[in-house]
């Protein structure tokens, strides 16, 4: 695979798609899209299969001196590579989410999905700080148009609201990403990766990261644009808002501001924990008293979110993995949640917990896959949300007992608030008569439904497939923070382990050792 | 001086050129357009030709009172290209109403504004910008019967002949405390023991200079003469002579005040915040597109006196590069509003006739979207790199409290930008209907061409831009 451009050839065909769907007409526009992200998807394939792990940090490099005072440098290490799959993954099934639900000006609508995918994957894959900017930024574009045009009612003000908060945020970053590059002479993100900041510096561009990043992110108290965005968008705007979007924060705080500010992320920590904890209990009890459903469950990402942040400023093995693990977990099962909403949105219009109940009655299947996601959300064990709090509360507590107990205060909320969504949807009486005429998942509903579901499953038993790629380059960067590292306040001593026998595969566990030190 | 002559071609063929189309709009008539327009776009094509052959060239010419050199190269090369297009789109406009002298003001206007931007000598400096302005105000009112258009001449010229005032009041402190009119020297005396005559010389020749790039708080004639004069005029308006004065500005700022930054780098850094955010607030509430785009130069130009504050070769690089992409956004954004007419072919400048224009002229909606948001300067679009550079240069400079109240206003300035996407796209169909008019194909391509530039295309020339830019900003160092 060495020099063959996979990574370019991978932003290429969805931007091309992109044009060509604005002239193909409607009709032909789904088909164009969803071949186009498809192909991106077997490409995602190809290079996972071909991602040589525990090889060079940096793979499959592609480097042009295009533009002068920045490159075209591509380049993608384990945490990128998980990230591109899980946009890859989604985006046909955004697709297929939208095919009836969207009938006006669909070839735009397909271009603005398309070029979304383009700026995501680059946003993974830069190797360039100025390149990355851009992608970060253009996000907003398609972004803006998807929720401004097939939005519901009060979809204006959500697009403005979303374009403005988040662009108020980027551009101090963009600020600090110029004064970086002044001081090091240089925009190569690996290079950046390893260059000693001064101390005093890095307070300031940890600052103005944190504020673009935190607003991505979203952070309590900077979140409020993502209710209303994902009230307002269609579904599939939601599940791509939720599933990858999202994770754009949550990456830039692993990929910048911790490895390349190791001092002020170390002296600013208690500002995440705070926040952090603020965000679980808050925004959980927020989510509990929402009539909306769409509403509930972007409050219930902002909850998630908080526990990445808390696990990635653990510092540790384990903190920072399954802070990872919950940011694939939940791009899947919340872009799995909005397209159950969605699902029964096409048939009701409404998105109101109270018109529905009973559903189990006339739609098992889709009951079904509605608790399996409801089960992955809170965290049950075997499904992906599991690994994820396990690994990244473990990590917590190893460096604060009070953030993980308050942590873990939020996961309770979080079973109390998603079963109770689905008691008052799913269970109950049938007594509705538009409701009992709504029919259950259709073929379509079924593709898409089955991959999610099997994705989610698999992260939840084996997510083995999932750490290894990333691994390495979780213990790069927690080795780059050591020397910052705060005491805990766990006091971890070694356990005295019984004798073999008891622990007859002592290789599995070695592989973490790395972790706690 | 037959030697110096032969510097200066491009300023004497505009004039022979100039005299040419007013002879041909007088003895062959005002009906023959298609004549008088060949011979004011061919003496530009010359012109612009001119500057390119000499290229390279770096001298003054008559006593050290001209300079023949890239950076003057440079902003004659866009003036020209932007009032070649200013040319080519007002017969379809005037629609009949077609004068020779329109195309004989505008080289007269060219040429004023090539010797602005070369002048080294606060007496030529006057003398553009006075050529430059006086066939600026016989432009704005160009519409003699128009009401708007001839209130729009009246304000300018008042206002106008008040900063000139300013202008040459700060000229006259500058020679009186100095003892010279070269900016040289100037720059030599400024460098020792400052005086406070020499103080108000600075600003009050920074005011003036300041109402031609339309700073604020010099800014208020630029909406209502934006508004009342014909829209190729004021297309004109948004480009050349933007091009010209920021041009004077720099040399003016770097070349004679280079030594006494103390003195104007306040002055600047207020200039420019001011503009920004004045220009972005005041666009809010506007309900006309040329009122909008009018704050809209208000806010970029303050975007580029970031990069002037800096006062660094960068900045002077920033700030070529930001008029460069500044002129190609502003023509196209002037071309879609000139398509804008309705059924009985009126020019439809209201803000609320524009909603639903992507469902009814979805290309142009969609040009019209590329050129707001590169004017806001969110990437991917080119008019992100502009931008980049003149807080890049101001962070070099150490400027970072100016780079980041620049940018954070930015952000007030994308919301205007973006309502207007609001009206294009998310809104319903308004009762106005745009049919297609006929006969525009030069402008469809300009409009193409530019928006295609202004999308992720205008990346892969940014080494060339790059390299355009340094050789012209290295000439004021």
């Amino acid at each position: 695979m060495s020099g063959f451009p996979i990574l370019s050839l991978m932003l290429a065909v969805p931007a091309i798609a992109a044009i060509a769907c604005l002239f193909v007409g409607d009709k032909a526009s789904r088909f164009v899209a969803l071949g186009a992200t498809l192909a991106t998807f077997v490409l995602g394939c190809i290079l996972w299969a071909n991602f040589d792990i525990g090889g060079a940090q940096w793979q499959f490099t592609e480097r042009a001196d295009l533009f002068g005072r920045f490159q075209w440098a591509l380049g993608i290490d384990g945490m990128a590579l998980m990230l591109i799959m899980l946009s890859v993954f989604l985006m046909p099934l955004c697709i297929l989410a939208s095919w009836d639900a969207i009938k006006q000006r669909v070839g735009l609508y397909m271009a603005m999905f398309l070029i979304m995918e383009v700026v995501m994957i680059g946003v993974f894959m830069a190797q360039d700080l100025l390149l990355f900017y851009i992608f970060f930024e253009a996000g907003l574009i398609p972004m803006y148009f998807i929720i401004g045009i097939w939005g519901g009612a009060n979809r204006k003000y959500a697009a403005f609201k979303f374009f403005l908060y988040t662009l108020l945020g980027s551009v101090l970053m963009l600020i600090a990403m110029i004064a970086m590059i002044a001081e090091a002479g240089t925009t190569d993100i690996p290079m950046l990766l390893n260059y000693d900041f001064p101390v005093q510096m890095q307070t300031w561009l940890w600052l103005a990261f944190f504020a673009s990043l935190a607003v991505k992110m979203p952070m309590w108290p900077v979140h409020t644009w993502l209710p209303d965005a994902h009230v307002q968008a269609p579904t599939a705007g939601s599940m791509i808002l939720a599933g990858v979007l999202l994770k754009l924060g949550s990456y830039g705080f692993l990929r910048f501001m911790m490895p390349m500010f190791p001092d002020a992320s170390g002296q600013l920590m208690w500002i995440v924990f705070a926040l952090s904890m603020i965000a679980v209990v808050y925004t959980s009890l927020v989510a509990l008293v929402q009539s909306d459903m769409k509403k509930l469950i972007a409050y219930s990402s902002v909850a998630h979110m908080a526990i990445v942040t808390a696990g990635l400023f653990a510092f540790n093995q384990q903190g920072i993995e399954g802070a990872l693990i919950i940011m694939l977990s939940h791009g899947v099962v919340s872009a799995a949640l909005f397209f159950c909403v969605g699902v029964i949105y096409d048939r009701l219009h409404t998105r109101e917990i109270d018109r529905y109940g009973g559903l189990a009655v006339n739609m098992p299947a889709y009951a079904l896959f509605f608790m399996l996601f409801t089960m992955a959300s809170i965290g049950l064990p075997g499904t992906s949300g599991f690994v994820g709090e396990f690994l990244s509360l473990a990590g917590i507590y190893e460096a604060s007992s009070w953030v993980a107990f308050v942590c873990t205060t939020g996961i309770i909320l979080g079973a109390a608030y998603m079963l109770y969504l689905y008691r008052r949807v799913v269970f109950g009486e049938l007594t509705k008569d538009d409701v009992k005429a709504m029919p259950d998942l259709n073929a379509r509903e079924w593709t898409i439904m089955v991959p999610l579901a099997a994705v989610a499953l698999w992260m939840g038993v084996y997510p083995e497939s999932f750490l290894a790629p990333m691994r390495g380059d979780v213990t790069t960067v927690v080795a780059r923070l050591a020397p910052a590292k705060p005491a805990g306040d766990a006091h971890l001593a070694a356990g005295k382990p019984k004798p073999a026998k008891a622990h007859g595969e002592a290789a599995h566990g070695s592989s973490h050792a790395g972790g706690v030190q | 001086m037959t030697a110096d002559l032969a510097l200066i071609w491009p300023e004497l063929i505009l004039t022979i050129g100039g005299l040419i189309t007013l002879m041909l709009g007088t003895f062959a008539g005002d009906r023959n357009v298609g004549l008088y327009q060949l011979s004011s776009l061919l003496t530009l094509a010359a012109a612009a030709a001119a500057v390119v052959a000499l290229f390279g060239i770096e001298t003054t010419v008559f006593s050290g009172t001209l300079s023949v050199d890239s950076f003057g190269g440079f902003a004659k090369l866009l003036i020209y290209a932007a009032s070649f297009v200013c040319i080519v789109i007002a017969p379809r406009f005037f629609n009949g109403g077609m004068r020779a002298e329109y195309p004989t003001l505008i080289l007269f206007a060219a040429l004023g504004m090539g010797i602005m931007a070369s002048s080294r000598d606060l007496m030529t400096l006057y003398v553009g910008l006075e050529l430059n302005s006086l066939a600026a105000y016989v432009l704005a009112s160009f519409m003699r019967t128009d009401e708007r258009s001839s209130e729009a001449g009246l304000k300018y010229f008042v206002l106008g002949a008040l900063a000139s005032g300013m202008l040459l009041y700060g000229i006259s402190l500058l020679y009186g405390f100095s003892g010279t009119t070269d900016f040289a020297g100037i720059a030599k005396v400024l460098g020792g023991e400052m005086n406070i005559g020499l103080i108000f010389g600075i600003v009050f020749v920074l005011a003036g200079l300041g109402f031609k790039i339309s700073a604020v708080p010099f800014h208020m004639w630029t909406p209502d003469v934006y508004e009342g004069a014909p829209t190729p005029v004021t297309t004109f308006f948004a480009t050349a002579p933007k091009v010209a004065a920021m041009a004077l500005m720099t040399r003016v700022v770097i070349d004679a005040m280079g030594p006494a930054v103390g003195a104007w780098q306040q002055i600047v850094i207020f200039l420019s915040l001011a503009s920004i955010i004045l220009g972005a607030v005041g666009a809010i509430g506007q309900k006309n597109i040329k009122r909008l785009l009018a704050y809209s130069s208000i806010n970029n130009v303050g975007f580029m006196l970031i990069g002037l504050a800096a006062g660094t070769q960068q900045g002077v690089e920033a700030v070529l590069t930001y008029l460069l992409v500044y002129m190609v956004t502003t023509l196209g954004a002037f071309l879609v509003v000139l398509q804008l007419r309705d059924a009985d072919g009126n020019y439809v400048e209201s803000i609320p006739a524009l909603a639903g224009l992507s469902q009814r002229r979805p290309g142009l909606a969609a040009a019209m979207a590329v050129f707001m948001l590169s004017l806001a300067g969110i990437p991917p679009l080119f008019g992100f790199w502009p931008k980049l550079l003149v807080f890049w240069a101001a962070v070099e400079a150490n400027l970072v409290p100016l780079a980041v109240a620049g940018i954070v206003a930015s952000v007030i300035g994308a919301f205007y930008y973006i309502a207007i996407i609001k009206t294009m796209y998310f809104d319903d169909k308004s009762d106005t209907e745009f049919p297609k008019g006929g006969g525009a194909i030069v402008e469809d391509a300009v409009i193409t061409a530019s928006a295609l530039w202004l999308s992720v295309i205008g990346y892969l020339f940014i080494p060339v831009l790059a390299v355009l830019s340094a050789s012209a900003a290295a000439v004021l160092f």
